[in-house]
């Protein structure tokens, strides 16, 4: 949980206005440049437009632990990368107070003929750390991930556990003010996730707020203290995780042991 | 006044994420988060270039190796092909060779350098114009290790020393600059328009012998007829590399007006490359 409250008359750590996200993709059943010269002569244009996010809004204060509940599709992580700031809005405004650092994807930028060590330097610059924090923290990284004598081999000979394990270290040796996590952060074997759970609270205790999308039902229940659930890119409802989670399993109309309480 | 502190508290890191199809970005701002980023697109490039050679027997020699296979390649050519003479046409081929090598490199690495770079620029917020700009970097040091080549070549060639040789390194300067923006339009380009990395290399093939890296400048002027001669300057890098080559390899000083045309087209392509890709690079990781 998170510690920090909000002081008075202090503005949301994030506050999202009216936001909507469309993407326009190319889209055709037969990409051929006789069906593009064909398309050209009628005048017409191969484009399809989805709405991943429509006219959303809500604001999180200082202390704000949000889950992001909704099905596959949802429009979740489209979500995500707009507070990231990686995905421009279409229409509406964002903002954002604070340093934020997100755990979208493992090991971003990593060059699997680098060593680890130097993946490691790669990576954290990649977040948007200087040079000086990156080496400052690199032994503290190494240690973390425990990959004692592999720190030195070339990535690309290491195991999908031991991958994650060091891309997870990197990206939680950030110090952020905001969180963003997407789902499927399990990294490594059964005692590395007992310790990655644990650097997790850490973050999250520091953290001013955070953000955690996750279709295991159970951990948003346990890390968060409010709740978002979005379908088809609409706000369903924006209510505590416990009203949030029995909305979306009554509405889907599934129990909620459908729901494997998966570790997080 | 206490009010005003406490409000510059909470907005210090105050950032705004709104539309903006088309137009800039905060130029001050954007200036100011590439410089803070820089350090990545240089261990980026470093990285890449190492990892390049890693598997190989040589591994990082290769740089010096290229240039000198390049070389010798081109002076089989020379000597079997040309009438021109030996030893000096070499220098000055190798002379102006290397140094589009390390322009068209600059090109084709900076057209593939955005949507090859997918992963990074889908999950990282961070000022796009790293990526040509690694890219470039890439180039500019496969580039270095042909220099001391290249002088070697002209000692052999008993070139004529001359302190005007020096003054190369500005012709140098603008061809990097002019580089850094062409991979800035061509990464754009290739966004929108993914045939455009099968286009470059005869592109850049007929650009090659378009410009004067098999030809001196005043070649051009004594074989073609004379109304054509004020459009040579509508090739860039008929006064990036002409000035390049008079400078280093005869130690000649280029006329004002190839000074003058190299410093317009390195400031135009920088200036247009960087605001074309500024303006479209919030674009990007919607259609990656």
């Amino acid at each position: 949980m998170l510690r920090q409250k909000p002081e008075p008359g202090e503005p949301p750590t994030v506050s999202v206005q009216n936001l909507s996200i469309t993407y326009r993709t190319t889209f055709e059943k037969v990409p051929t440049f006789k069906s593009a010269i064909v398309r050209l002569g009628r005048g017409e244009r191969a484009i399809r437009e989805v709405l991943a996010v429509q006219d959303m809004s809500f604001e999180v204060p200082r202390g704000t632990a949000m889950g992001i509940i909704g099905a596959n599709g949802a429009g979740k992580s489209t979500l995500m990368r707009a507070l990231a700031g990686v995905l421009p809005p279409t229409r509406g405004r964002i903002e954002v107070r604070g340093k934020i650092s997100s755990l979208l994807a493992l090991g971003v930028g990593f060059n699997g003929m680098l060593s680890g060590r130097e993946n490691v330097i790669l990576g954290g610059l990649a977040a948007g750390l200087s040079r000086e924090a990156v080496n400052q923290r690199a032994q503290e990284i190494a240690e973390f991930a425990e990959l004692t004598e592999f720190m030195d081999m070339p990535m690309r000979t290491y195991s999908s556990g031991m991958f994650q394990r060091l891309a997870f270290s990197v990206s939680v040796h950030m110090d952020p003010d905001i969180l963003l996590i997407d789902e499927a952060l399990s990294a490594g074997d059964a005692s590395f996730k007992v310790k990655a759970s644990e650097k997790m609270n850490e973050l999250m205790s520091s953290a001013r707020a955070m953000f955690l999308v996750s279709h295991s039902l159970g951990s948003i229940q346990q890390m968060c203290n409010d709740c978002i659930w979005i379908h088809k890119g609409k706000l369903m409802m924006h209510d505590t995780p416990e009203r949030c989670i029995k909305a979306y399993t009554t509405f889907l109309e599934v129990g909620e042991n459908a729901f494997t309480l998966d570790d997080f | 006044m206490a009010a005003k502190a406490v409000k510059s508290k909470w907005d210090a890191d105050l950032q705004v994420y709104e539309p903006h199809k088309i137009g800039l970005p905060n130029i001050k701002q954007y200036y100011r988060d590439l410089r803070t980023r820089i350090p990545f697109a240089v261990q980026f490039s470093r990285s890449g270039i190492k990892a390049a050679h890693s598997q190989t027997v040589f591994g990082q020699m290769w740089l010096v190796f290229n240039p000198l296979l390049l070389a010798m390649v081109y002076y089989i050519l020379v000597s079997l092909l040309s009438d021109r003479g030996g030893i000096e046409y070499l220098a000055h081929i190798v002379g102006g060779l290397f140094v589009f090598f390390f322009i068209s490199g600059s090109i084709s690495a900076g057209a593939g350098s955005v949507t090859g770079g997918g992963r990074l620029i889908l999950n990282m917020a961070f000022p796009r114009l790293l990526m040509p700009l690694a890219a470039v970097r890439t180039a500019f040091f496969r580039f270095i290790p042909t220099l001391p080549v290249y002088i070697l070549i002209n000692i052999v060639a008993g070139a004529r020393w001359s302190w005007n040789m020096l003054l190369g390194v500005v012709f140098l300067f603008l061809i990097v600059v002019f580089s850094v923006g062409m991979a800035a339009i061509m990464a754009t380009l290739q966004v929108y328009f993914r045939d455009t990395t099968s286009f470059l290399p005869y592109f850049l093939r007929i650009w090659l012998y378009l410009s004067p890296v098999l030809w001196f400048v005043e070649d051009a002027e004594s074989r073609l007829p004379a109304h054509i001669h004020p459009f040579l300057v509508f090739n860039p890098l008929f006064s990036l590399i002409g000035g390049w080559t008079d400078l280093t390899l005869r130690g000649l000083m280029p006329e004002p007006r190839i000074w003058i045309a190299a410093f317009v087209w390195a400031v135009i392509a920088l200036v247009g490359g960087a605001l074309l890709f500024m303006s479209r690079e919030r674009d990007f990781a919607v259609r990656i």
